[in-house]
Protein backbone atom coordinates (compact mmCIF):
# COMPACT_ATOMS: atom_id res chain seq x y z
CA UNK A 1 0.00 0.00 0.00
CA UNK A 2 1.80 3.49 -0.92
CA UNK A 3 1.08 6.54 1.23
CA UNK A 4 1.89 9.26 -1.58
CA UNK A 5 -1.20 10.94 -2.63
CA UNK A 6 -1.28 12.39 -5.86
CA UNK A 7 -2.22 15.83 -6.24
CA UNK A 8 -6.07 16.40 -8.33
CA UNK A 9 -5.44 17.06 -11.41
CA UNK A 10 -7.83 17.12 -14.65
CA UNK A 11 -6.90 13.31 -15.63
CA UNK A 12 -6.70 11.89 -12.07
CA UNK A 13 -9.42 9.15 -12.19
CA UNK A 14 -10.09 9.94 -8.95
CA UNK A 15 -12.16 13.21 -10.16
CA UNK A 16 -16.15 12.73 -11.04
CA UNK A 17 -16.95 11.92 -14.36
CA UNK A 18 -19.66 13.19 -16.46
CA UNK A 19 -21.29 9.97 -16.69
CA UNK A 20 -24.79 9.33 -15.66
CA UNK A 21 -24.69 9.82 -12.12
CA UNK A 22 -24.98 7.02 -9.42
CA UNK A 23 -26.91 9.05 -6.61
CA UNK A 24 -29.35 11.64 -6.59
CA UNK A 25 -30.32 13.45 -3.82
CA UNK A 26 -33.65 16.04 -4.76
CA UNK A 27 -35.20 18.58 -2.02
CA UNK A 28 -33.59 16.59 1.01
CA UNK A 29 -34.61 18.08 4.59
CA UNK A 30 -34.04 15.98 7.68
CA UNK A 31 -35.63 17.38 10.88
CA UNK A 32 -35.01 15.48 14.30
CA UNK A 33 -37.30 18.22 16.12
CA UNK A 34 -40.41 19.21 13.45
CA UNK A 35 -39.84 22.81 12.41
CA UNK A 36 -36.35 22.97 13.36
CA UNK A 37 -34.54 21.21 10.39
CA UNK A 38 -31.15 20.06 9.98
CA UNK A 39 -30.91 19.73 6.08
CA UNK A 40 -33.13 22.16 4.65
CA UNK A 41 -32.89 21.09 1.21
CA UNK A 42 -30.26 19.07 -0.03
CA UNK A 43 -29.73 18.61 -4.03
CA UNK A 44 -26.94 16.96 -5.23
CA UNK A 45 -25.47 14.42 -7.85
CA UNK A 46 -22.68 11.69 -7.26
CA UNK A 47 -20.99 10.59 -10.18
CA UNK A 48 -20.27 6.51 -10.68
CA UNK A 49 -16.32 7.19 -9.62
CA UNK A 50 -14.66 9.45 -7.77
CA UNK A 51 -14.31 11.08 -3.97
CA UNK A 52 -16.72 13.59 -3.13
CA UNK A 53 -15.27 15.53 0.03
CA UNK A 54 -18.48 17.10 1.91
CA UNK A 55 -16.63 19.90 4.63
CA UNK A 56 -18.94 22.43 6.86
CA UNK A 57 -18.69 23.09 10.58
CA UNK A 58 -19.58 20.66 13.05
CA UNK A 59 -23.61 20.46 13.32
CA UNK A 60 -24.14 21.41 10.22
CA UNK A 61 -25.99 18.37 8.84
CA UNK A 62 -22.82 16.50 7.40
CA UNK A 63 -23.19 13.16 9.22
CA UNK A 64 -27.27 13.47 8.89
CA UNK A 65 -26.58 13.54 5.22
CA UNK A 66 -24.76 10.43 4.70
CA UNK A 67 -26.56 8.63 7.17
CA UNK A 68 -30.12 9.70 5.27
CA UNK A 69 -28.50 8.21 2.15
CA UNK A 70 -28.28 4.39 3.88
CA UNK A 71 -31.13 5.33 6.10
CA UNK A 72 -29.59 5.33 9.40
CA UNK A 73 -31.43 8.61 9.57
CA UNK A 74 -34.97 8.55 8.22
CA UNK A 75 -35.26 11.41 6.52
CA UNK A 76 -38.15 13.99 6.69
CA UNK A 77 -38.78 14.32 3.06
CA UNK A 78 -37.23 14.18 -0.09
CA UNK A 79 -35.35 12.02 -2.65
CA UNK A 80 -32.84 9.73 -2.63
CA UNK A 81 -32.24 8.09 -6.26
CA UNK A 82 -29.37 5.31 -5.99
CA UNK A 83 -28.85 3.38 -9.14
CA UNK A 84 -32.54 4.82 -10.24
CA UNK A 85 -34.17 3.41 -7.21
CA UNK A 86 -35.66 5.57 -4.39
CA UNK A 87 -34.17 5.01 -1.17
CA UNK A 88 -36.24 7.30 1.20
CA UNK A 89 -39.28 4.85 -0.27
CA UNK A 90 -37.86 1.15 0.96
CA UNK A 91 -38.45 -0.77 3.90
CA UNK A 92 -37.43 -4.53 5.15
CA UNK A 93 -36.14 -6.61 3.11
CA UNK A 94 -36.19 -3.88 -0.09
CA UNK A 95 -34.04 -1.49 2.64
CA UNK A 96 -31.89 -4.54 3.70
CA UNK A 97 -31.19 -5.30 0.33
CA UNK A 98 -29.99 -1.83 -1.15
CA UNK A 99 -27.69 -1.32 1.98
CA UNK A 100 -25.80 -4.19 0.57
CA UNK A 101 -24.13 -2.61 -1.72
CA UNK A 102 -23.61 0.86 0.07
CA UNK A 103 -20.24 0.56 2.18
CA UNK A 104 -20.20 2.60 5.20
CA UNK A 105 -16.63 3.78 7.16
CA UNK A 106 -17.20 5.29 10.68
CA UNK A 107 -15.40 7.95 12.54
CA UNK A 108 -14.89 5.98 15.45
CA UNK A 109 -14.67 2.32 13.49
CA UNK A 110 -17.40 0.86 15.10
CA UNK A 111 -16.32 -2.03 15.09
CA UNK A 112 -17.84 -5.19 17.45
CA UNK A 113 -14.86 -5.08 19.89
CA UNK A 114 -15.44 -8.67 21.20
CA UNK A 115 -15.25 -10.12 17.59
CA UNK A 116 -11.92 -10.78 16.01
CA UNK A 117 -10.97 -9.12 13.22
CA UNK A 118 -11.95 -11.82 10.49
CA UNK A 119 -15.35 -11.83 12.49
CA UNK A 120 -15.36 -8.35 11.68
CA UNK A 121 -14.49 -8.10 8.17
CA UNK A 122 -17.06 -10.98 7.21
CA UNK A 123 -19.65 -8.51 8.92
CA UNK A 124 -20.11 -6.75 5.60
CA UNK A 125 -21.33 -10.16 4.16
CA UNK A 126 -24.06 -10.29 6.61
CA UNK A 127 -26.52 -9.03 3.90
CA UNK A 128 -26.04 -12.25 1.62
CA UNK A 129 -26.21 -15.54 3.97
CA UNK A 130 -28.62 -16.31 5.79
CA UNK A 131 -28.71 -15.78 9.95
CA UNK A 132 -28.05 -19.56 10.56
CA UNK A 133 -25.37 -19.85 8.41
CA UNK A 134 -23.98 -16.67 9.59
CA UNK A 135 -24.12 -17.86 13.31
CA UNK A 136 -22.79 -20.98 12.89
CA UNK A 137 -19.66 -18.79 11.12
CA UNK A 138 -20.73 -20.79 7.76
CA UNK A 139 -19.73 -18.70 4.79
CA UNK A 140 -18.48 -19.15 1.34
CA UNK A 141 -15.02 -20.10 0.58
CA UNK A 142 -14.96 -17.08 -1.59
CA UNK A 143 -15.43 -14.79 1.11
CA UNK A 144 -13.51 -16.16 3.20
CA UNK A 145 -10.84 -15.47 0.53
CA UNK A 146 -11.38 -12.48 -0.87
CA UNK A 147 -11.41 -11.21 3.33
CA UNK A 148 -7.56 -12.94 3.72
CA UNK A 149 -7.12 -11.32 0.09
CA UNK A 150 -8.38 -7.67 1.59
CA UNK A 151 -6.43 -8.19 4.77
CA UNK A 152 -3.15 -8.16 3.06
CA UNK A 153 -4.17 -5.35 1.20
CA UNK A 154 -4.71 -3.09 4.36
CA UNK A 155 -1.40 -4.82 5.36
CA UNK A 156 -3.46 -6.44 8.87
CA UNK A 157 -2.74 -9.76 7.30
CA UNK A 158 -1.38 -11.27 10.42
CA UNK A 159 -4.23 -10.00 12.74
CA UNK A 160 -7.21 -11.65 11.35
CA UNK A 161 -7.49 -13.72 14.14
CA UNK A 162 -6.95 -10.87 17.16
CA UNK A 163 -9.53 -9.44 18.73
CA UNK A 164 -10.78 -6.26 17.56
CA UNK A 165 -10.20 -4.51 20.83
CA UNK A 166 -6.95 -5.46 20.88
CA UNK A 167 -6.15 -3.23 17.59
CA UNK A 168 -4.73 0.59 17.78
CA UNK A 169 -6.83 3.26 15.77
CA UNK A 170 -5.60 3.24 12.56
CA UNK A 171 -5.35 -0.17 12.45
CA UNK A 172 -9.34 -0.79 13.48
CA UNK A 173 -9.98 2.12 10.68
CA UNK A 174 -8.19 -0.62 8.25
CA UNK A 175 -10.32 -3.26 9.46
CA UNK A 176 -13.40 -0.77 9.05
CA UNK A 177 -12.54 -0.22 5.67
CA UNK A 178 -12.01 -3.37 4.65
CA UNK A 179 -15.21 -4.67 6.20
CA UNK A 180 -16.86 -1.91 3.90
CA UNK A 181 -15.27 -3.46 0.89
CA UNK A 182 -16.06 -6.71 1.77
CA UNK A 183 -19.63 -5.36 0.91
CA UNK A 184 -19.08 -4.91 -2.68
CA UNK A 185 -19.87 -1.92 -2.62
CA UNK A 186 -21.10 0.38 -5.48
CA UNK A 187 -20.97 3.35 -3.54
CA UNK A 188 -19.02 4.30 -0.09
CA UNK A 189 -20.02 6.45 2.78
CA UNK A 190 -17.13 7.74 5.23
CA UNK A 191 -18.24 10.17 8.02
CA UNK A 192 -15.36 11.59 9.87
CA UNK A 193 -13.28 8.73 9.09
CA UNK A 194 -9.68 10.00 9.90
CA UNK A 195 -11.27 12.49 12.90
CA UNK A 196 -9.98 10.23 15.83
CA UNK A 197 -6.57 9.51 14.06
CA UNK A 198 -2.98 10.71 14.15
CA UNK A 199 -1.85 12.93 11.03
CA UNK A 200 -0.07 10.94 9.43
CA UNK A 201 -2.10 7.84 10.06
CA UNK A 202 -5.10 10.14 8.11
CA UNK A 203 -3.41 10.40 5.51
CA UNK A 204 -2.30 6.85 5.37
CA UNK A 205 -6.51 5.72 5.89
CA UNK A 206 -6.79 8.73 3.07
CA UNK A 207 -4.66 6.98 0.32
CA UNK A 208 -6.30 3.98 1.44
CA UNK A 209 -9.90 4.42 0.60
CA UNK A 210 -8.35 6.03 -2.41
CA UNK A 211 -6.36 3.24 -3.66
CA UNK A 212 -9.85 0.80 -3.04
CA UNK A 213 -11.41 3.56 -4.69
CA UNK A 214 -10.08 3.25 -7.89
CA UNK A 215 -9.19 -0.49 -8.01
CA UNK A 216 -13.06 -1.75 -7.18
CA UNK A 217 -14.68 1.40 -8.95
CA UNK A 218 -16.71 2.67 -6.56
CA UNK A 219 -17.34 6.18 -5.77
CA UNK A 220 -17.13 7.86 -2.03
CA UNK A 221 -18.54 10.46 0.16
CA UNK A 222 -16.62 11.28 2.28
CA UNK A 223 -17.55 13.73 5.46
CA UNK A 224 -13.80 15.48 6.42
CA UNK A 225 -12.78 18.38 8.90
CA UNK A 226 -9.61 18.36 7.64
CA UNK A 227 -9.63 21.04 4.56
CA UNK A 228 -6.03 20.09 3.50
CA UNK A 229 -6.97 16.64 3.61
CA UNK A 230 -10.16 17.31 1.56
CA UNK A 231 -8.23 18.94 -1.54
CA UNK A 232 -5.58 16.43 -1.22
CA UNK A 233 -7.59 13.32 -1.91
CA UNK A 234 -10.98 14.83 -3.63
CA UNK A 235 -11.98 15.35 -7.04
CA UNK A 236 -14.72 17.48 -5.48
CA UNK A 237 -15.86 19.38 -2.62
CA UNK A 238 -19.01 20.16 -1.34
CA UNK A 239 -19.66 22.78 1.24
CA UNK A 240 -22.30 22.86 3.64
CA UNK A 241 -22.96 25.32 6.14
CA UNK A 242 -26.15 25.64 8.12
CA UNK A 243 -27.81 22.95 6.54
CA UNK A 244 -27.48 23.84 2.93
CA UNK A 245 -24.90 23.46 0.16
CA UNK A 246 -22.52 26.66 -0.16
CA UNK A 247 -19.54 24.92 -2.25
CA UNK A 248 -19.90 22.18 -4.79
CA UNK A 249 -17.13 22.49 -7.24
CA UNK A 250 -13.23 21.39 -7.63
CA UNK A 251 -10.60 21.33 -4.57
CA UNK A 252 -8.57 23.73 -6.15
CA UNK A 253 -11.15 26.27 -6.92
CA UNK A 254 -12.35 26.97 -3.57
CA UNK A 255 -11.18 30.17 -2.12
CA UNK A 256 -10.68 31.63 1.41
CA UNK A 257 -13.71 33.73 0.60
CA UNK A 258 -15.22 30.07 0.22
CA UNK A 259 -14.00 29.03 3.14
CA UNK A 260 -15.12 31.90 5.28
CA UNK A 261 -18.56 31.37 3.95
CA UNK A 262 -18.14 27.81 5.21
CA UNK A 263 -17.17 27.91 8.42
CA UNK A 264 -17.82 31.81 9.16
CA UNK A 265 -15.26 34.23 10.53
CA UNK A 266 -11.62 34.24 8.94
CA UNK A 267 -9.20 34.82 11.86
CA UNK A 268 -8.86 30.70 11.86
CA UNK A 269 -7.67 31.14 8.40
CA UNK A 270 -4.26 32.98 9.18
CA UNK B 1 -25.72 39.69 47.23
CA UNK B 2 -26.97 38.74 50.54
CA UNK B 3 -25.29 37.04 53.15
CA UNK B 4 -27.90 33.82 52.39
CA UNK B 5 -26.83 33.57 49.03
CA UNK B 6 -23.45 33.55 49.74
CA UNK B 7 -23.79 30.16 52.26
CA UNK B 8 -21.80 27.19 50.40
CA UNK B 9 -24.53 24.67 51.87
CA UNK B 10 -28.00 25.11 51.87
CA UNK B 11 -29.67 23.09 54.67
CA UNK B 12 -32.51 20.96 53.05
CA UNK B 13 -35.15 21.10 55.92
CA UNK B 14 -37.46 18.76 54.42
CA UNK B 15 -34.64 16.18 54.18
CA UNK B 16 -33.77 16.15 57.91
CA UNK B 17 -37.99 16.26 58.35
CA UNK B 18 -37.73 12.89 56.50
CA UNK B 19 -34.27 11.66 58.81
CA UNK B 20 -36.06 12.20 62.14
CA UNK B 21 -39.71 10.31 60.83
CA UNK B 22 -37.54 7.43 59.67
CA UNK B 23 -35.87 7.20 62.72
CA UNK B 24 -39.25 7.57 64.82
CA UNK B 25 -40.81 5.07 62.89
CA UNK B 26 -38.11 2.47 63.37
CA UNK B 27 -38.45 2.99 67.65
CA UNK B 28 -42.21 2.66 67.00
CA UNK B 29 -41.73 -0.60 64.77
CA UNK B 30 -39.42 -2.08 67.30
CA UNK B 31 -41.78 -1.43 70.73
CA UNK B 32 -45.00 -2.67 68.17
CA UNK B 33 -43.03 -6.16 67.89
CA UNK B 34 -41.69 -6.22 71.03
CA UNK B 35 -38.24 -6.69 70.05
CA UNK B 36 -36.40 -6.52 73.44
CA UNK B 37 -33.36 -7.32 74.40
CA UNK B 38 -35.01 -9.49 77.18
CA UNK B 39 -36.94 -11.23 74.84
CA UNK B 40 -33.40 -11.70 72.57
CA UNK B 41 -31.45 -12.97 75.73
CA UNK B 42 -34.00 -15.76 76.15
CA UNK B 43 -34.14 -16.91 72.56
CA UNK B 44 -30.16 -17.02 72.29
CA UNK B 45 -30.49 -19.66 75.01
CA UNK B 46 -33.20 -22.02 73.23
CA UNK B 47 -30.53 -20.95 70.18
CA UNK B 48 -27.82 -23.03 72.03
CA UNK B 49 -29.38 -25.66 73.29
CA UNK B 50 -30.74 -26.36 69.83
CA UNK B 51 -27.47 -26.26 68.78
CA UNK B 52 -26.61 -28.87 71.11
CA UNK B 53 -29.05 -31.19 69.95
CA UNK B 54 -27.37 -30.97 66.15
CA UNK B 55 -24.40 -32.64 67.00
CA UNK B 56 -23.52 -35.15 66.25
CA UNK B 57 -25.18 -35.32 62.77
CA UNK B 58 -26.77 -38.26 61.88
CA UNK B 59 -25.01 -40.11 59.21
CA UNK B 60 -27.63 -43.68 59.11
CA UNK B 61 -30.14 -42.03 56.35
CA UNK B 62 -27.47 -41.18 53.38
CA UNK B 63 -29.79 -43.18 50.66
CA UNK B 64 -32.90 -40.76 51.55
CA UNK B 65 -30.17 -37.59 51.59
CA UNK B 66 -28.64 -38.28 48.26
CA UNK B 67 -32.43 -39.28 46.70
CA UNK B 68 -33.51 -35.82 48.02
CA UNK B 69 -30.10 -33.73 47.02
CA UNK B 70 -29.97 -34.96 43.50
CA UNK B 71 -33.57 -34.04 42.76
CA UNK B 72 -33.00 -30.78 44.18
CA UNK B 73 -29.71 -30.43 41.95
CA UNK B 74 -31.79 -32.14 38.87
CA UNK B 75 -34.65 -29.26 39.72
CA UNK B 76 -32.10 -26.40 40.26
CA UNK B 77 -30.50 -27.39 36.36
CA UNK B 78 -33.86 -27.82 34.54
CA UNK B 79 -35.43 -24.25 35.63
CA UNK B 80 -31.99 -22.36 34.50
CA UNK B 81 -31.97 -24.00 31.60
CA UNK B 82 -35.46 -23.60 30.79
CA UNK B 83 -35.01 -20.03 32.49
CA UNK B 84 -32.34 -18.90 30.03
CA UNK B 85 -33.93 -20.53 26.96
CA UNK B 86 -37.33 -18.27 27.81
CA UNK B 87 -35.88 -15.22 29.08
CA UNK B 88 -33.17 -14.54 26.27
CA UNK B 89 -36.15 -14.28 23.84
CA UNK B 90 -37.96 -12.35 25.83
CA UNK B 91 -34.85 -10.05 27.15
CA UNK B 92 -34.45 -8.70 23.69
CA UNK B 93 -37.83 -8.13 22.82
CA UNK B 94 -37.56 -5.81 26.25
CA UNK B 95 -34.77 -4.04 25.73
CA UNK B 96 -36.00 -0.14 24.76
CA UNK B 97 -32.85 0.37 22.65
CA UNK B 98 -33.68 -2.46 19.71
CA UNK B 99 -37.20 -2.73 20.05
CA UNK B 100 -40.31 -0.70 19.33
CA UNK B 101 -42.75 -0.12 22.48
CA UNK B 102 -45.77 -2.57 21.64
CA UNK B 103 -42.79 -5.23 21.80
CA UNK B 104 -40.81 -3.70 25.36
CA UNK B 105 -44.13 -3.32 27.31
CA UNK B 106 -45.38 -6.68 27.32
CA UNK B 107 -42.33 -8.45 27.52
CA UNK B 108 -41.63 -6.47 30.71
CA UNK B 109 -45.14 -7.21 32.28
CA UNK B 110 -44.06 -10.91 32.12
CA UNK B 111 -40.89 -10.26 34.22
CA UNK B 112 -42.35 -7.86 36.56
CA UNK B 113 -45.19 -10.98 36.58
CA UNK B 114 -42.10 -13.86 37.25
CA UNK B 115 -40.83 -11.61 39.85
CA UNK B 116 -43.52 -10.50 42.14
CA UNK B 117 -43.62 -13.29 43.85
CA UNK B 118 -41.38 -15.31 46.10
CA UNK B 119 -40.32 -18.79 44.49
CA UNK B 120 -41.91 -20.21 47.69
CA UNK B 121 -45.29 -18.72 46.75
CA UNK B 122 -45.32 -19.61 43.60
CA UNK B 123 -44.53 -22.95 44.38
CA UNK B 124 -47.15 -23.52 46.50
CA UNK B 125 -49.85 -22.35 43.22
CA UNK B 126 -48.25 -25.20 40.99
CA UNK B 127 -48.06 -27.50 43.50
CA UNK B 128 -52.13 -26.52 43.53
CA UNK B 129 -51.95 -26.73 39.69
CA UNK B 130 -49.47 -29.95 38.90
CA UNK B 131 -49.51 -31.70 42.19
CA UNK B 132 -46.79 -32.70 44.60
CA UNK B 133 -43.32 -33.56 43.15
CA UNK B 134 -40.15 -32.03 41.66
CA UNK B 135 -42.43 -30.71 38.24
CA UNK B 136 -43.70 -28.34 40.64
CA UNK B 137 -40.58 -27.01 42.05
CA UNK B 138 -39.04 -27.01 38.59
CA UNK B 139 -41.87 -24.52 36.95
CA UNK B 140 -41.50 -22.62 39.99
CA UNK B 141 -38.04 -21.80 39.49
CA UNK B 142 -38.48 -21.69 36.05
CA UNK B 143 -40.86 -18.85 36.80
CA UNK B 144 -37.98 -17.07 39.32
CA UNK B 145 -35.17 -17.44 36.86
CA UNK B 146 -37.21 -16.22 33.90
CA UNK B 147 -38.10 -12.59 35.56
CA UNK B 148 -34.39 -12.45 37.34
CA UNK B 149 -32.31 -13.46 34.36
CA UNK B 150 -35.18 -11.50 32.03
CA UNK B 151 -34.44 -8.17 34.26
CA UNK B 152 -30.60 -8.63 34.09
CA UNK B 153 -30.25 -9.29 30.44
CA UNK B 154 -32.86 -6.88 29.50
CA UNK B 155 -30.29 -4.53 31.31
CA UNK B 156 -27.23 -5.46 29.62
CA UNK B 157 -28.82 -5.66 26.15
CA UNK B 158 -29.47 -1.73 26.97
CA UNK B 159 -26.34 -1.02 27.71
CA UNK B 160 -24.60 -2.17 24.59
CA UNK B 161 -22.84 0.66 22.39
CA UNK B 162 -25.31 1.21 19.62
CA UNK B 163 -22.32 2.48 17.24
CA UNK B 164 -21.60 -1.21 16.86
CA UNK B 165 -24.76 -2.14 16.21
CA UNK B 166 -25.40 0.76 13.61
CA UNK B 167 -22.19 -0.47 11.67
CA UNK B 168 -24.03 -3.94 11.16
CA UNK B 169 -27.12 -2.91 10.49
CA UNK B 170 -25.55 -0.87 7.97
CA UNK B 171 -24.18 -4.07 6.05
CA UNK B 172 -27.59 -4.27 5.21
CA UNK B 173 -27.57 -8.01 7.95
CA UNK B 174 -30.56 -8.92 8.96
CA UNK B 175 -32.09 -8.59 11.95
CA UNK B 176 -31.10 -11.89 13.71
CA UNK B 177 -27.26 -11.47 12.18
CA UNK B 178 -27.73 -8.46 13.77
CA UNK B 179 -28.52 -9.96 17.06
CA UNK B 180 -25.98 -12.62 16.89
CA UNK B 181 -22.86 -10.20 15.19
CA UNK B 182 -23.53 -6.94 17.64
CA UNK B 183 -25.33 -7.60 19.75
CA UNK B 184 -24.52 -10.80 21.37
CA UNK B 185 -20.65 -10.42 21.49
CA UNK B 186 -21.23 -7.39 23.22
CA UNK B 187 -23.54 -8.98 26.15
CA UNK B 188 -22.33 -12.78 26.19
CA UNK B 189 -19.83 -12.02 29.13
CA UNK B 190 -22.33 -10.80 31.55
CA UNK B 191 -25.03 -13.36 30.85
CA UNK B 192 -22.33 -16.04 31.55
CA UNK B 193 -22.21 -14.37 35.04
CA UNK B 194 -26.25 -13.60 35.31
CA UNK B 195 -26.93 -17.52 34.49
CA UNK B 196 -24.05 -18.43 36.91
CA UNK B 197 -25.57 -16.76 39.56
CA UNK B 198 -29.18 -17.63 38.57
CA UNK B 199 -28.01 -21.20 38.94
CA UNK B 200 -26.28 -20.78 42.40
CA UNK B 201 -29.71 -19.25 43.19
CA UNK B 202 -31.68 -21.76 42.08
CA UNK B 203 -30.16 -24.53 43.71
CA UNK B 204 -30.38 -22.58 47.27
CA UNK B 205 -34.17 -22.13 46.55
CA UNK B 206 -34.23 -26.06 44.95
CA UNK B 207 -33.56 -26.81 48.50
CA UNK B 208 -36.42 -25.26 49.77
CA UNK B 209 -39.83 -25.08 47.61
CA UNK B 210 -39.39 -28.95 49.00
CA UNK B 211 -40.77 -27.39 51.70
CA UNK B 212 -44.65 -26.65 50.63
CA UNK B 213 -43.83 -30.41 48.22
CA UNK B 214 -42.58 -29.33 45.25
CA UNK B 215 -39.69 -32.16 45.71
CA UNK B 216 -35.95 -31.82 46.09
CA UNK B 217 -34.23 -31.72 49.93
CA UNK B 218 -36.72 -29.42 51.59
CA UNK B 219 -39.16 -32.16 52.04
CA UNK B 220 -37.16 -34.40 53.80
CA UNK B 221 -35.56 -31.14 56.01
CA UNK B 222 -39.06 -30.04 57.04
CA UNK B 223 -40.09 -33.87 57.66
CA UNK B 224 -36.95 -34.07 59.87
CA UNK B 225 -37.39 -30.86 61.63
CA UNK B 226 -41.23 -31.52 62.40
CA UNK B 227 -40.06 -34.81 63.98
CA UNK B 228 -37.14 -33.54 65.74
CA UNK B 229 -34.42 -35.26 64.70
CA UNK B 230 -32.13 -32.56 64.99
CA UNK B 231 -29.09 -34.45 64.17
CA UNK B 232 -30.04 -35.49 60.99
CA UNK B 233 -31.25 -31.96 59.93
CA UNK B 234 -27.44 -31.02 61.24
CA UNK B 235 -26.36 -33.75 58.11
CA UNK B 236 -28.98 -32.17 55.19
CA UNK B 237 -27.46 -28.69 56.11
CA UNK B 238 -23.72 -29.22 56.11
CA UNK B 239 -24.55 -31.23 52.87
CA UNK B 240 -26.56 -28.24 51.73
CA UNK B 241 -23.42 -26.02 52.66
CA UNK B 242 -21.29 -28.06 50.70
CA UNK B 243 -23.51 -28.50 47.44
CA UNK B 244 -23.30 -24.51 47.52
CA UNK B 245 -19.67 -24.46 47.84
CA UNK B 246 -19.24 -26.66 45.00
CA UNK B 247 -22.27 -24.95 43.02
CA UNK B 248 -19.34 -21.91 43.50
CA UNK B 249 -16.45 -23.29 42.87
CA UNK B 250 -17.59 -24.23 39.59
CA UNK B 251 -19.14 -20.76 38.44
CA UNK B 252 -15.70 -19.55 39.17
CA UNK B 253 -14.23 -21.95 37.09
CA UNK B 254 -17.15 -21.17 34.29
CA UNK B 255 -16.85 -17.67 34.32
CA UNK B 256 -13.32 -17.67 34.09
CA UNK B 257 -13.63 -20.11 31.04
CA UNK B 258 -15.63 -17.01 29.03
CA UNK B 259 -14.26 -14.07 30.45
CA UNK B 260 -11.57 -14.48 27.33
Amino acid sequence: MTTGAPAASAADPRRPTAEAPALRIRGLVKAYVPGTPVLRGIDLDFAPRGITAIIGPSGTGKSTLIRCINRLVEPTAGEILFEGQDLTRLRGAALRLARRHIGMVFQEYNLVERLTVMENLLCGRLGYVTPLNAWLRRYPPRDVERAFELLDTVGLGPHAHARADSLSGGQRQRVGIARAVMQEPRLLLADEPTSSLDPKTSVEIMALVAALSEKHGFPVIINIHNVALAKRFAGRIVGMTGGRVVYDGAPEAITDAHLQTIYGGEDWLH
Amino acid sequence: MSAAARRAFVPNWWARAAWVAFALYVLYAASQLEFTPARFLAGIEHGAKFVARLFPPDLSRLALLAKGMAESLQIAVLASVLGVLISAPLALAAARNLMPAWATWPARAVMVLCRSFHPVIVAILFVKAVGFGALAGILALTVASVGFLGKLMTEAIEEISLKQVEAVRATGAPFASLVTYAVLPQVFSRLVGFVSYETDANLRNSTMVGIVGAGGIGGTLFAAFQRFDYDFVCTIVLTIIALIMAGEVLTVRVKRVFRA
